[in-house]
């Protein structure tokens, strides 16, 4: 199974709602829109062509400067009969950061979420069970964003030019 | 004394506890039986479980936000502290993860000297999961004689990069230096004397009825739901699925290699057991196979021709202009890295380890992201020991081969 084979058959179904294809270091990675990431997986994983039954990662990325996309949810799936690997990725707003969630399809993503949740505040939909799971209970806020920065910003005796980000 | 009218004001009862007839029981986090911090809150009937709620994160250290201020050669000390049972295998990892991002080519000589150190590394992992399922089933003497074996394994860490448990072996683009004909000697001497403790090691506990007792049919689960969890490694193995990323996407020259994949039927904590036992000995194999090409090949390279992100030795910089530039480069930053994404997976001691680096063109990560195995799998625990035995629950869990350090992260 090529990246084409599993790109046509998404196009075929989906129609203009995949979009940003890109291939990096040979995965095929994609694009859709939040609403539509349920129906998406639940086809990727039940196609018995495509079969990607297993997910093998789900994560966060903060983007503060892309204004109405702040969060990327990444999916990664694979087939593990094929061995093939893709990557999806759905982007939401930080104001109301609402993903619904993959529980449903996949167990593995009970944890993976709450772990987003926990460090981006991504709010899960329809998860049977979101509460923080690294950080305290009393913590009020997600500090994997990028707003959170890893030192102490008032400490001027560092040259941030010259010491990297 | 206290008036026992207003004394009786202080005792907070949940609601409906006193009709309650199960009784709640904490397991962890400092128990001795949960070989790490681990907590589970039991909801017991007798001695059967009826459901557990497991905690984590008592030692979350935040690694993935301090890998967003660390440059890539620093991130290493923080991969040794996830699986630090195995912790050459999670330094090979993240090297990989890097070289793939920036398309080094890796010498031969370097893969296969990565082969040896990642194989010893399974090899001393898998003993300690496999002896400690007999040390929670009462057979200590596994468990003593096998730790001679792992402490032969860390004395050949000791020798190839200085460092016993947490390594930080290797650089990006190879080793920090060549092996030494000791740590060949002590290679060599493992794998004259392990093969025989192994196989009396398998004697002990394998056929014996106490063990196989408490372990058979005990925490079992199904292929289907195993999948469904994100199982990896011998866990996924012994359910009966082939899925080894050292297969089926090959890294590091395993593809140059001959050796099986062993499986399981029932997924239960024996199934795991025997499966670990049988990747034991393809460890070996690997371990001698790659031995027999690396002494085909040059034995002077032991790193890949990447300057740029490969220390220049010390000697040089002190004497020649280009590698004190080149230094400069490295330690300050100025290395051109490129931008993108890449996802790069190794088979760890207990599963898939992979590292998901978005690089931005900055000296660190713009976004890593660490997907533990152990982490992923532990959901299923609550699944897997509801109904059973107290007892059989702490087996189940030393057979997982969890570590605090790597689920945490």
């Amino acid at each position: 199974m090529t990246n084409d084979d599993i790109l046509q058959k998404l196009q075929a179904k989906f129609g203009q709602t995949i979009q940003h294809i890109e291939e990096p270091y040979g995965m095929l990675t994609f694009e859709a829109p939040k609403e539509d990431n349920l129906k998406i997986l639940s086809f990727l994983k039940d196609d018995p062509s495509l079969q990607f039954t297993y997910l093998n990662d789900l994560t966060v990325v903060h983007y503060p400067e892309q204004i109405g996309k702040e969060l990327c949810v990444v999916y990664l799936l694979q087939n593990i009969y094929t061995k093939t690997r893709i990557r999806f990725k759905t982007y939401t707003d930080i104001i109301t950061p609402e993903v619904y969630t993959a529980t449903s399809l996949y167990a593995t993503a009970n944890w993976l979420e709450r772990e987003a949740y926990d460090f981006f505040g991504v709010q899960f939909i329809g998860h049977p069970n979101l509460i923080r799971i690294m950080n305290v209970e009393e913590m009020d806020y997600h500090p994997l964003r990028k707003e959170f920065p890893l030192e102490d910003q008032t400490r001027s005796d560092k040259d941030d030019d010259m010491f990297g980000r | 004394m206290t008036d026992s009218k207003t004394s009786k004001q202080h005792i907070q009862l949940e609601h409906d506890s006193l009709g309650k007839q199960t009784s709640t029981l904490n397991l962890g986090p400092t128990h001795p039986a949960t070989h790490g911090v681990f907590q589970n809150i039991l909801e017991m009937d007798g001695e059967r479980i009826i459901e557990a709620v497991p905690t984590v994160g008592y030692i979350h250290r935040a690694f993935e936000k301090i890998a967003e201020r660390k440059p890539y050669y620093q991130i290493t000390t923080l991969t040794d502290r996830l699986n630090y049972c195995s912790s050459p295998i999670n330094n090979m990892g993240w090297h990989l993860t890097v070289e793939k991002l920036i398309g080094a080519e890796i010498p031969k000589r370097v893969q296969y000297m990565r082969i040896v150190v990642m194989e010893l590394a399974r090899i001393a992992d898998h003993l300690v999961c496999n002896s400690v399922i007999g040390v929670d089933t009462g057979a200590l003497t596994g468990f003593v004689y096998v730790f001679e074996f792992r402490e032969l394994i860390y004395e050949i860490f000791e020798e190839i990069c200085g460092s016993r448990l947490t390594t930080n072996m290797g650089r990006i683009g190879g080793f920090e230096r060549n092996f030494s004909d000791i740590a060949f000697n002590k290679i060599d001497h493992f794998l004259k004397t392990f093969p025989k403790a192994m196989k009396e090691f398998e004697t002990l506990l394998t056929r014996n009825r106490i063990f196989m007792e408490r372990t058979m049919g005990v925490g079992s689960i199904e292929a289907e739901r195993a999948l469904n969890y994100g199982f990896t490694g011998p866990n996924l193995r012994a359910t009966g699925i082939d899925y080894d990323v050292r297969t089926s996407h090959p890294y590091s020259g395993y593809e140059d290699l001959v050796f099986d994949v062993p499986v399981g039927t029932t997924g239960d904590t024996y199934d795991r057991f025997l499966v670990r036992n049988a990747e034991v000995w393809q460890s070996l194999s690997m371990i001698e196979q790659a031995l027999k090409k690396i002494n085909e090949l040059d034995p002077s390279v032991y790193h890949a021709a990447i300057p740029d992100f490969y220390l220049p030795p010390k000697e040089d910089v002190y004497t020649k202009m280009e590698a004190l530039i080149y230094h400069f480069k490295i330690v300050m930053g100025e290395t051109e890295i490129p931008k993108g994404e890449v996802y790069n997976a190794v088979e760890g001691a207990n599963g898939e380890l992979g590292f998901y680096l978005i690089s931005d063109g900055g000296r660190s990560p713009y976004r890593l992201h660490f997907r533990r195995p152990c982490f992923i799998y532990y959901q299923a625990y609550p699944e897997m020991i509801k109904g059973s035995m107290l007892s059989d629950a702490v087996v189940t869990m030393s057979s997982l081969n969890l570590i605090a350090g790597e689920l945490d992260a």
